[in-house]
């Protein structure tokens, strides 16, 4: 941010990912990885990961804590929460046999991007977390994971991917074609499509704040009084697009954990 | 304008935002499994107690409700077989009555029948007695009489007519007087 604010003075630097690469908090140290140069230290964003989980087992646990018939506000807004996912998510779409023991971890993993990613409206952290590839990177891995572990399990290692990669009704040559699609897409770029929508949508939104604040700022302060509108124009607009922002947040968390579901209950199913 | 799209371009090169930091990875990992725990533990099984503990406690409440609805209605039941029996015993207590009402009237009315017969009954004998009585008198009277006046017609000289007539006359005016 410094480096924008001093280029300021003499022409509008387009924000871009170095905005993203907060420095850590206390010494510069860096070190290399992939030819990339990266910080050496606590990040921002590493602390708002801490931040989240602490948030979203603090309020839970407070509201499931006192498990009392006829709930009170904190504990209506618990279970609420916790039976969207329950039930919308789990049982839905996993299927009511055997979806409970999946709900903690998509129940977890629900409300842990939803706060993450709604950090970056709240005043005073406003960075997602989840613009950060290397955080989206760890959870798309685990839920394919996930997903992958549960299929072996249930179908053995041949019969899982044998599961996953020949559709069912489906014989002759055609299956040529259709086997190495279906492995590749059920197999190899489901985790990739999961981290880069949520990672993208994510560093997309705060680029577009940032562009919106930023060159709304450069439009008033710094060139000819005329532009001074159009830079007002800019930050309404800033204020129009937080707020899409904020459905843009909860929507990738719930496809997130969405397709987290059902990737699982396609692991699962008996049929394909 | 150049040196901007330079500069920009420049950056794009330094700094790939896909390319991950590998601290965050496991940072990440490492927070959620602890979150993924810790909800595990003590959320998830909690807020499932609580769902089950209120959906047993619904189904107990409406198990009790039934109780109470199916005791409620054998009451109800019971009490109005016990209204219809007093109804109808008041029925037949009030049937009995009328039975009994026109049963006393019926042996009234046969028992004043019977004195009102009885008393004419005695009334008629005490009547036939009294003539019976006058008649007995009457005729041991008129015998008296009848002898009383052949003797004394015997006892007169019958051959004269006039003095025939006389006794008859006398006879009379004595029974005149006699009354």
């Amino acid at each position: 941010m410094s480096t924008i604010g001093m280029s300021l003075k003499s022409e509008f630097t387009p924000p871009g990912p170095a905005d993203f690469n907060l420095p850590p908090i206390g010494p510069d140290r860096t070190f290399e990885f992939l030819g990339q140069e990266m910080y050496l230290g606590v990040t921002k964003p590493m602390l708002q990961l801490l931040l989240a989980a602490g948030l979203v087992f603090g309020f839970f646990y407070l509201a499931s804590r006192k498990r009392a018939m006829v709930p009170g506000k904190l504990q209506f807004v618990g279970e609420q929460a916790y039976g969207f996912v329950r039930n919308s998510m789990g049982r839905d779409i996993i299927g009511s046999h055997d979806f409970m023991r999946f709900v903690p971890y998509l129940f977890a993993l629900f409300f842990f991007i939803l706060v993450n990613n709604v950090f970056a409206t709240i005043p005073g952290i406003q960075f997602p977390t989840f613009s950060r590839s290397g955080m989206v990177y760890g959870l798309a891995l685990l839920s394919w994971v996930i997903y992958n572990a549960v299929g072996i399990k249930k179908h053995g290692f041949v019969g899982y991917f044998k599961h996953q990669s020949v559709p069912a009704g489906v014989g002759g040559p055609i299956l040529l074609l259709l086997v190495p699609l279906e492995f590749l897409s059920n197999i190899v770029v489901r985790p990739v499509t999961l981290a880069l929508r949520l990672f993208a949508n994510m560093f997309a939104g705060h680029l577009l704040l940032i562009l919106f604040a930023l060159g709304g700022e450069y439009l008033v302060l710094e060139m000819a009084i005329q532009y001074a509108p159009v830079g007002i124009l800019a930050w309404l607009l800033f204020i129009a697009i937080a707020f899409l922002e904020l459905l843009v947040q909860f929507l990738q968390a719930y496809v997130f954990v969405l397709l987290n579901a059902m990737y699982i209950s396609g692991a699962v199913s008996e049929e394909h | 304008m150049q040196t901007v799209i330079l500069r920009a371009a420049e950056e794009e090169h330094s700094l790939n935002p896909v390319i991950p930091h590998p601290i965050e990875i496991i940072l990440s990992l490492v927070v959620f499994a602890i979150l993924f725990w810790l909800v595990k533990k003590f959320v998830v099984p909690s807020f499932e107690k609580t769902f089950a503990e209120r959906t047993q406690a619904i189904e107990g409440g409406l198990a009790a409700a039934e109780n109470k609805q199916a005791e409620a209605d054998a009451r109800l039941a019971e009490l109005e077989k016990q209204l219809a029996d007093a109804r109808h015993e008041a029925a037949r207590i009030r049937e009995e009555a009328r039975e009994q009402g026109a049963q006393i009237v019926a042996e009234m009315r046969q028992q004043a029948q019977a004195e009102s017969s009885r008393i004419v009954e005695h009334g008629k004998a005490q009547i036939e007695a009294e003539r019976q009585q006058a008649v007995t008198s009457l005729r041991a009277e008129v015998g008296t009489l009848a002898t009383g006046l052949a003797g004394r017609i015997v006892g007169e000289s019958l051959d004269d007519e006039a003095r025939q007539s006389r006794v008859v006359e006398r006879f009379l005016a004595e029974l005149e007087g006699a009354r």
